[in-house]
C-alpha cells in the first residue's frame, strides 16, 4: 500500500523532470539553432527555400480562410448591429475583431496545422533515417543547418501571413456587408478609421502574431528534433506539435490580450 | 532557374506582407503622419464627463480641431478635469467659447462640441473653458422628469 503510493509519487516526480528537462533542452536547442551569425551565401538561399515551403505555400489556405472569416463576422455583425439601427459600425466591428483577435490566432492555429506538423514529421524523418547523425559525421551542424533556416523562416512568414489574413478578412467583409447587405461604403471605411488605431490595433496584433509564429515555429522544430526516430514516435510528435501549438497560442493570446488592451 | 523563381515568389511574398501592412496603416486605422508638436493643449471642467475617453474628437462645428488627451478627477472641485489637443491651425477661438459634451447617434461614441462665443481674444494654450455643458444623461433626465423636478 504504503510502496505503491511512494511509486505514483516517484511517477508523479519523473514525469515533472521530464517535461523540465525537456523544456531545458528546447531552450538550449532554440540557443544553439539561432546563436552565431550565419554565412549569408549559405543560409540566404537555405532560408528562401524554406520561406517558400512555410509561408508561400501556406498562402492558400490562410486567403480562403480570411476571406470567409470576414464574410460571417460581416453576416453575425449585420443581424446583430442592425437590431440596433447601428449597422454601419460594422466596419469598426470586423476590423477590430480581425485585428485584434482573429487574425493572428486563427492564422497561428492554420499555420500550426499546417506549416508545423508538416516541418515536425519533416524533421523527425531526418532523424529516423539518420540524416542528422550523417551531417554532424561530416563535420555539417544540424542545427545550423537544418533547424535555423526554419526557425527563421517561420519567424518572418507567420506575421506575413497574419497581415496578409486580416487584409482579406476586412475586404470578404466589405463584399459581404458593402455590396450585399448595402452598408454605405463610406460609413464602412470611416467607422474603421475613427476608432482603429495604428499603435494600438494594427501594431499590437503585429507583435502577437510574431509572437505565436515564435511559438509554433519552435514547437514544430523542436518536436521533430526530439522525437522518438520511429514511425510512432513521428506520428507522436506531429500530434504532440499541433495540440501544443493550439493550446500555446490560445493560452499565449489570453497573456498578450490582457498586457495590451486589459486595464489595469 | 528553380532557384531564381522560388527567391522571386518569395519576395513577391513578403512584399504582399509589407504592402497588407501599409493597407491596414492607411486604409484601416486611418494613420496620418501628422507631426508631434502642432498642436495647444486647453482645459474643461465638466460636472459629468459622462462616457468621454481618451482619443474622443474635439469638433467645432462638426470638423475635427483636436482630441481629448485625458480625463482626471479634480481632486479639490470633484469635477472631470479634460485635457485636449487642438490642432495649432484653429489658433482663433473666442475665449468665451462654450465646451459641451454630445454623443453621435443615439449609441455613438461622446465627443465635446465646442460653441464659439463673441470675444475678441483666443484661447491660447493652457486656457481653460469657462463655460462647459456636462454630458446628458438619460437616465438623470428620466428620473427628474418623473419627480416633478424639471430639467437639470
Amino acid at each position: 500500500m504504503a510502496s505503491s503510493l511512494m511509486d505514483g509519487i516517484a511517477r508523479l516526480g519523473r514525469r515533472g523532470l521530464d517535461i523540465i528537462a525537456s523544456l531545458g533542452r528546447a531552450g538550449v536547442f532554440l540557443w544553439g539553432a539561432l546563436v552565431g551569425a550565419p554565412r549569408p551565401s549559405v543560409g540566404g538561399p537555405l532560408l528562401i527555400q524554406q520561406i517558400y515551403r512555410i509561408g508561400v505555400l501556406s498562402l492558400a489556405i490562410v486567403i480562403v480562410s480570411g476571406l470567409f472569416i470576414g464574410m460571417v463576422l460581416a453576416l453575425q455583425g449585420y443581424t446583430i448591429l442592425s437590431d440596433f439601427g447601428s449597422e454601419s459600425a460594422i466596419g469598426q466591428m470586423i476590423a477590430l475583431t480581425l485585428l485584434r483577435e482573429l487574425g493572428p490566432v486563427v492564422t497561428a492555429l492554420l499555420f500550426a496545422g499546417r506549416a508545423g506538423s508538416a516541418l515536425t514529421a519533416e524533421i523527425g524523418l531526418m532523424k529516423a533515417t539518420e540524416q542528422l547523425s550523417s551531417m554532424e559525421m561530416m563535420g555539417v551542424d544540424p542545427l545550423r543547418r537544418v533547424m535555423a533556416p526554419r526557425l527563421w523562416a517561420g519567424f518572418i512568414s507567420m506575421p506575413v501571413l497574419a497581415l496578409i489574413f486580416s487584409v482579406v478578412g476586412v475586404w470578404g467583409g466589405m463584399l459581404v456587408g458593402v455590396e450585399w447587405l448595402g452598408v454605405f461604403e463610406g460609413s464602412y471605411w470611416g467607422n474603421m478609421q475613427a476608432s482603429v488605431t495604428f499603435a494600438d490595433d494594427v501594431l499590437n496584433g503585429l507583435v502577437k502574431s510574431l509572437v505565436f509564429g515564435v511559438a509554433c515555429t519552435w514547437i514544430a522544430v523542436y518536436q521533430g528534433y526530439d522525437c522518438v526516430p520511429t514511425s510512432a514516435g513521428i506520428s507522436a510528435a506531429t500530434t504532440r506539435t499541433v495540440v501544443f501549438s493550439s493550446l500555446m497560442v490560445l493560452g499565449l493570446d489570453f497573456v498578450l490580450t490582457a498586457v495590451m488592451f486589459g486595464s489595469f | 532557374m528553380v532557384q531564381r523563381t522560388t527567391e522571386i515568389i518569395v519576395g513577391l511574398f513578403i512584399l504582399a506582407g509589407g504592402a497588407a501592412l501599409l493597407f491596414l496603416a492607411l486604409q484601416v486605422s486611418g494613420l496620418t503622419f501628422r507631426s508631434a508638436g502642432d498642436t495647444y493643449t486647453v482645459y474643461a471642467y465638466f460636472n459629468d464627463a459622462g462616457g468621454l475617453a481618451p482619443r474622443s474628437r474635439v469638433s467645432m462645428a462638426g470638423v475635427e480641431v483636436g482630441q481629448i488627451r485625458e480625463v482626471a478627477l479634480d481632486h479639490e472641485t470633484f469635477q472631470a478635469r479634460v485635457v485636449m489637443d487642438i490642432a495649432a491651425a484653429i489658433d482663433s477661438i473666442p475665449a468665451d467659447s462654450s465646451a459641451i459634451i454630445r454623443t453621435s447617434g443615439l449609441l455613438g461614441e461622446q465627443y465635446i462640441d465646442i460653441s464659439p462665443g463673441a470675444d475678441m481674444e483666443s484661447l491660447a494654450d493652457g486656457d481653460t473653458f469657462y463655460e462647459t455643458q456636462s454630458a446628458l444623461n438619460i437616465e438623470r433626465m428620466i428620473s427628474n422628469f418623473a419627480s416633478g423636478q424639471g430639467g437639470d
